[in-house]
């Protein structure tokens, strides 16, 4: 077993090399590949967090992260969108995830009383009306999105400073993932995990089983509108098409890739998504047809191994581990029971 | 809305002395209240426009339900949430119309194929139909079988093959609405409604004997039984030595021929467009959802209701806040979620 300081170093020790890449790497590739794998890494962050806590596969996120995104180019200036508020931008990124945490807390009620399959069909459900409604209502999401979305001063200009904003996802990203791993241990998170592992008896010792459910719904709303808000101010404009059903999927994907199990495969499968995506429009067989491709990529994952490269990587350390423990560490499966504390 | 209140009142009192008329069940019925006196006014103040507005819900509402009835029939005896059931729904209109434009050689400089005759339209539906099917059952034999009872991963191979097809399609079709000629008269003569388009009324009709097709296989043929005790409790059925995986493909040809003909009965009607196929998945979800998964009936009733609220808010809702429909739909999943966590007539599985 590696010992708990070696994982604090061994994360410390990433992180670090992660604050450096941008004087490694070109200014393309800290905006197209680093920063935005941060960005869809923070987002799958919060697809992961309902999984692995709460046993649940949420396809709504992409709709909230658009709920934030929407909400901050509609209060600030910006091309397109309502056009009546010129807020100041840290107060619109505010306020937009108290609506994003707001949207979430009201479909978590209703999402909550559901289990497994019909969690995820809810959710879909939810997450295609969200990017309905901007599709119709042009007055909030303008013709073709809302472009030129202003962003906070301090982050320069995005051609030629993109270290910034990305060392900022990338402080807002170790802030979260920390979190999530102090989450799991307080009483209120053993409390969700346990509602995952055994809902009747929870219920039964006189858990709320539903509100504990709506809250935690809520947090994860909470990370996709960070999300969301990074992303406008990163890419500084959003359409409907940034959240319709297929980015929706990708995001599942990305989630799927680095196993639904581990807040830290968020980040391993949207930078590996990012490199494919980059990297698959380039090859002329490809071409055009990347979404092909990246679908076939993910069947093959969901064919092969249903707990994506971090299964794979946990299946290959517990093997090698197997006669110290029996405690399983490996158990895949099809994912409706989620196995291990993501802070094991 | 009109149909919702209803409804409602009917579950709340089918729930009995259980159901506590709460806060947000009095507000849910006042609105409900408010949009029927709303729309009945608009009734009163025009006839014509209300029933062909009313017709124009219900036939969508026939074309929902072709739709959903397959999503449901499949998710109620296996368990397996279709997620290509949308892209089923496109390719269907897609496969109809590439076999009819071969059929009538169109002039090229016209965007619109000619007028077909029955032959070149009924030719293209019944490939069509057939061609999803078989895809259908080839999708559940090659990537579903071995996976049974594992309900997430069947979900996500069916996601990841939506995408596949999605893409295939856009590639090989162009992302240009095209409309599925008819051989049938535009538009016809109807008391109260006035003219009326044809296609809708033979959607409706068709979508009807589809129904009562179902209706009549489902609680009459030994298929039918099958699927029935199959919904209930599948290892027994399985135990009594019937060949459940012979059902299973049995419901999936049926389910993907639906789809398909639903596609090709939307590309007459209205057009085959590139992005229907996540649009259909949506409506499937929420009639299935609405009306309880597996439940033929609830299919039938969410799909009324989806259909009605779709044309009349397309109609009466003011201008301002006309762009704002789809919230609607939104509403109808979280009330009758919050009354009825498994749909209308769900049970809990």
């Amino acid at each position: 077993m590696i010992s708990a300081r070696l994982h604090w170093l061994i994360g410390i020790g990433i992180v670090i090399v992660a604050a450096v890449l941008p004087f490694v790497f070109s200014n393309f590739t800290t905006s197209q590949i680093l920063t935005r794998a941060l960005i869809l890494g923070l987002a799958a962050a919060s697809l992961i967090f309902l999984a692995s806590l709460g046993g649940w596969v949420s396809l709504a996120q992409l709709g909230l992260y658009g709920v934030a995104g929407f909400t901050v180019g509609n209060l600030v200036q910006a091309d397109g969108g309502a056009k009546v508020f010129a807020m100041d931008i840290w107060l619109a990124s505010l306020l937009a995830l108290v609506v994003t945490v707001l949207v979430g807390l009201l479909i978590g009620v209703i999402a909550s009383r559901s289990e497994g399959i019909y969690f995820l069909m809810i959710t879909l459900a939810f997450g295609v009306i969200i990017k309905l409604l901007f599709e119709k209502a042009t007055d909030l999401s303008g013709f073709g999105g809302i472009n030129q979305i202003i962003q906070p001063a301090v982050l320069g200009s995005a051609q030629l400073d993109p270290e910034r904003i990305y060392w900022v996802c990338l402080a807002i990203c170790v802030l979260v993932y920390l979190g999530i791993r102090y989450f799991a241990h307080t009483p209120f998170g053993l409390a969700f995990q346990g509602i995952r592992d055994n809902t009747p008896r929870m219920r039964a010792l006189g858990y709320n089983v539903t509100l504990i459910r709506t809250v935690a719904f809520g947090i994860a709303a909470f990370i996709a509108g960070l999300a969301g808000v990074l992303n406008v101010w990163w890419n500084t404009q959003i359409s409907p098409g940034t959240i319709d059903i297929g980015p929706v999927i990708f995001l599942l994907m990305i989630a799927i890739i680095g196993g639904l199990y581990r807040i830290e495969g968020a980040w391993v499968g949207a930078l590996i998504y990012v490199i494919l995506d980059n990297r698959l429009r380039s090859v002329d067989l490809v071409g055009e047809r990347v979404a092909t491709a990246l679908g076939i990529v993910f069947l093959l994952i969901v064919l092969l191994s249903p707990g994506g490269v971090m299964g794979i990587y946990k299946s290959l350390a517990s093997r090698w581990r197997r006669s110290r423990s029996e405690s399983g560490a490996a158990r895949d499966g099809d994912g409706t029971a989620a196995p291990t504390v993501a802070g094991d | 809305m009109a149909s919702g209140s209803g409804l409602t009142a009917e579950v709340a009192s089918a729930l009995g002395p259980r159901a506590r008329l709460s806060g947000g069940t009095l507000f849910l019925l006042i609105i409900l209240l408010l949009a029927i006196v709303g729309i009945g006014i608009q009734a009163a103040a025009d006839a014509t426009l209300f029933a062909q507005i009313t017709l124009n819900g219900l036939s969508l509402a026939g074309l929902y339900f072709i739709v959903a009835s397959g999503f449901t029939l499949i998710f109620g005896l296996m368990r397996v949430v279709n997620m290509a059931h949308g892209s089923f729904y496109m390719l269907g209109g897609i496969i109809a119309y590439l076999v009819q434009e071969r059929m009538l050689n169109p002039d090229p400089t016209s965007f619109d194929l000619p007028q077909a005759t029955l032959t070149s339209f009924l030719i293209p539906l019944i490939v069509s139909m057939f061609s999803i099917a078989l895809l259908g059952v080839l999708i559940q034999q090659v990537f579903l079988r071995w996976n049974q009872g594992q309900e997430l991963r069947q979900a996500l191979i069916t996601i990841a093959l939506s995408i596949i097809i999605a893409d295939q399609a856009v590639a090989r079709f162009g992302g240009i609405a095209k409309e599925i000629s008819v051989p049938v008269r535009k538009s016809i003569q109807l008391p109260i409604v006035g003219m009326y388009g044809t296609t809708r009324l033979v959607l409706l009709l068709v979508a009807i004997v589809v129904g009562v097709a179902l209706v009549l296989i489902i609680s009459r043929t030994r298929f039918g039984m099958i699927v029935r005790a199959g919904v209930d409790d599948r290892q027994m059925v399985t135990a009594l030595g019937v060949n459940i995986q012979k059902v299973f493909v049995g419901a999936f040809f049926l389910g993907a021929l639906l789809a398909g003909l639903a596609g090709v009965l939307g590309g007459a009607v209205n057009s085959v467009n590139k992005s229907d196929d996540g649009k259909f998945l949506l409506i499937s979800l929420v009639i299935v959802i609405v009306g309880g998964m597996g439940s033929l009936t609830g299919a039938a009733v969410g799909a009324v209701l989806l259909g009605l609220i779709d044309s009349y808010s397309d109609v009466y809702l003011p201008d301002a806040i006309t762009n704002y429909g789809v919230l609607l739909t939104f509403f109808l999943l979280v009330f009758v979620l919050a009354v009825r966590p498994y749909g209308l007539f769900g049970r809990p599985g």
